[in-house]
């Protein structure tokens, strides 16, 4: 399917969910949808027989400055069509339903996100960080991250 | 994890004995984890119950770095830090990923390169899984005929860009060096003596009985697994599903080219267990080699530079680009915001992604199989952490 197929079956399906979308001129054709209905959507993404997203290839957190957002890569073995999916939360709340029972790779990705921005996925069975130390504190990624001075007594910046 | 249990079993001679789970750390320093991978595994008896993987000693926020050169270019030397023994294979995505956002269409001549390169950077990275897999299961030999000829590959970059392992050789646009005039005879040479070699270590490794012991019916990926957790490269085809991007998402000049793409079939045990993965890995050499054969033949004329862009500021937007490293998909997502140097540049690691299926794969097999599993995923930790 094309990309203005997918997009128009989503809007059909979701309507107002679906809040925006570029599909021309971009390198990745991409839909912006609301994100309480994110995991509604990809569970549609991956069981609908003509969209079968089976692959989620990547799934990628931004700091887009007084908001975040989550990108995520859909890929189709069955079809071969690609297609993106953005959501984007306001930063003082930034909960973002868990794709993880959809896609079980989400799982890592999502941690990963967790980890270096603090986005909250809600629905995820095991939270807590993956790259950093357990006890780290702040979320690096953020573009207002400052590097704390001492990490457990050891002197950070070098 | 599960809760630990107590029960009581009793033993031939009416003893009665108290059974309980144990968890074991294997790693961070453990020769067969790779590198620094801490597994926290709950055993029971000998039987994994449940793995835990604790990522990120090798965390250097890679991703922050970037958002902090001083242009897209520069990212290039960052990106073979990723993983470091396929250097080249990630310069090429990251360099797909910066021409797909720009628009930049490169000559055909760089096209072809980069196509030797990545194949020779192929066959470099799953010498050294072999190898090391090798060694996982007890063989030593094959690891240094396969390091010997590993070297001659490392040769072959040396004479075209100065360095043995990280190289910055590809640019957006094209290439820093073009091949130097013997590159062509000597790459030749490599390949017709690299097809003995092949021959010699499916001998002593492959199709060797201890060997085959080791790894059949072992760590068995299912299909359905293994597309729902993204896995990629010879972890996706050796439970047999046939996808490789080179063919089904073409980022460059393969269509040229003659080869087949390799899928596990179960020749020893079951579809998907270690011993396909290792095999697919062995059998996709023969095909790299077919491919730069073919590619030196028809290696065409041009300028290797004329493309590269001489100040890169991109038109805001986003564009994932990804190719086929030897370990799985290597993609990278790069956000443009108005600016010179990438505003979010995420990179899909297919290590990252392979790593997060061992708990469904080892659960019920032995400590020892763990070994195994892990060796045949081929993780590199500097890929997996970023």
């Amino acid at each position: 399917m094309t990309a203005q197929e997918i997009h128009d079956l989503l809007k059909e399906r979701f309507g107002d969910a679906v809040t925006a979308a570029k599909l021309e001129n971009v390198p990745d054709p991409f839909a912006v949808v609301a994100a309480d209905r994110v995991r509604d959507i990809a569970l549609f993404c991956r069981d609908d027989e003509r969209l079968r997203f089976d692959y989620l290839m990547c799934l990628s957190g931004v700091d887009y400055k007084g908001k975040f957002g989550v990108t995520y890569h859909l890929h189709s073995l069955t079809h071969r069509h690609k297609f993106v999916l953005k959501v984007e939360v306001p930063a003082d709340a930034p909960n973002v339903p868990s794709v993880e029972s959809v896609w079980r790779t989400a799982d890592w990705h999502e941690r990963e996100a967790f980890d270096l921005y603090g986005i909250v996925f809600t629905g995820h069975p095991d939270l807590r960080r993956i790259l950093l130390p357990y006890d780290w504190e702040g979320h690096p990624l953020r573009k207002d991250y400052q590097v704390p001075e001492f990490y457990n007594g050891m002197r950070v910046p070098y | 994890m599960s809760e630990p249990t107590l029960e009581t079993v009793t033993t031939s001679t009416g003893r009665r004995l108290r059974t309980e789970e144990m968890v074991v750390n294997m790693g961070p320093q453990h020769p067969s984890t790779h590198g620094v991978l801490r597994l926290e595994v709950v055993l029971d008896g000998e039987i994994v119950v449940d793995v835990i993987p604790h990522l990120g000693y090798l965390h250097r926020c890679f991703e922050k770095h970037c958002e902090h050169m001083t242009n897209y270019q520069q990212v290039v030397p960052y990106v073979d830090r990723m993983d470091y023994v396929a250097a080249m294979t990630n310069e090429h995505a990251y360099v797909v990923a910066a021409e797909k956002l720009l628009k930049i269409e490169v000559p055909e001549r760089v096209h072809y390169i980069r196509i030797i390169m990545a194949e020779l950077q192929r066959i470099a990275s799953h010498l050294i899984a072999i190898g090391t897999f090798g060694i996982d299961m007890g063989a030593f030999t094959p690891f240094l005929y396969y390091f010997r000829d590993r070297e001659r590959i490392l040769d072959l970059f040396e004479m075209t860009c100065g360095a043995r392992l990280l190289y910055n050789y590809m640019w957006i646009g094209g290439l820093s060096h073009d091949l130097p005039p013997q590159f062509t005879e000597k790459a030749k040479e490599f390949c017709t003596d690299f097809k003995r070699t092949m021959k010699e270590v499916n001998d002593l490794l492959n199709y060797n009985e201890i060997f085959i012991k080791r790894t059949a019916n072992v760590g068995v990926l299912p299909k359905d697994l293994a597309v729902n957790y993204a896995c990629s490269g010879p972890m996706l085809r050796g439970s047999g599903v046939d996808w490789d991007l080179r063919r089904d998402d073409p980022y460059t000049l393969y269509d040229r080219f003659e080869w087949n793409v390799i899928t596990g079939n179960g020749e020893m045990g079951s579809v998907g267990d270690v011993w396909d993965r290792n095999m697919v890995r062995q059998r996709e050499m023969a095909e790299s080699v077919r491919i730069i054969e073919q590619a030196l033949a028809s290696l065409p004329e041009g300028d290797v530079q004329k493309a590269v862009p001489k100040r890169i500021r991109p038109v805001p937007g986003d564009a994932y680009g990804r190719v086929e490293g030897p370990r799985g998909e290597l993609g990278f997502y790069i956000v443009a915001e108005d600016s010179v140097t990438p505003y979010r540049l995420k990179a899909r690691a297919p290590a990252f992604v392979n790593l997060s299926v061992i708990n469904e794969i080892s659960k019920g097999a032995m400590l020892a199989d763990l070994v195994a599993i892990v060796g045949s995923i081929d993780i590199v930790l500097g890929e997996v952490d970023r």
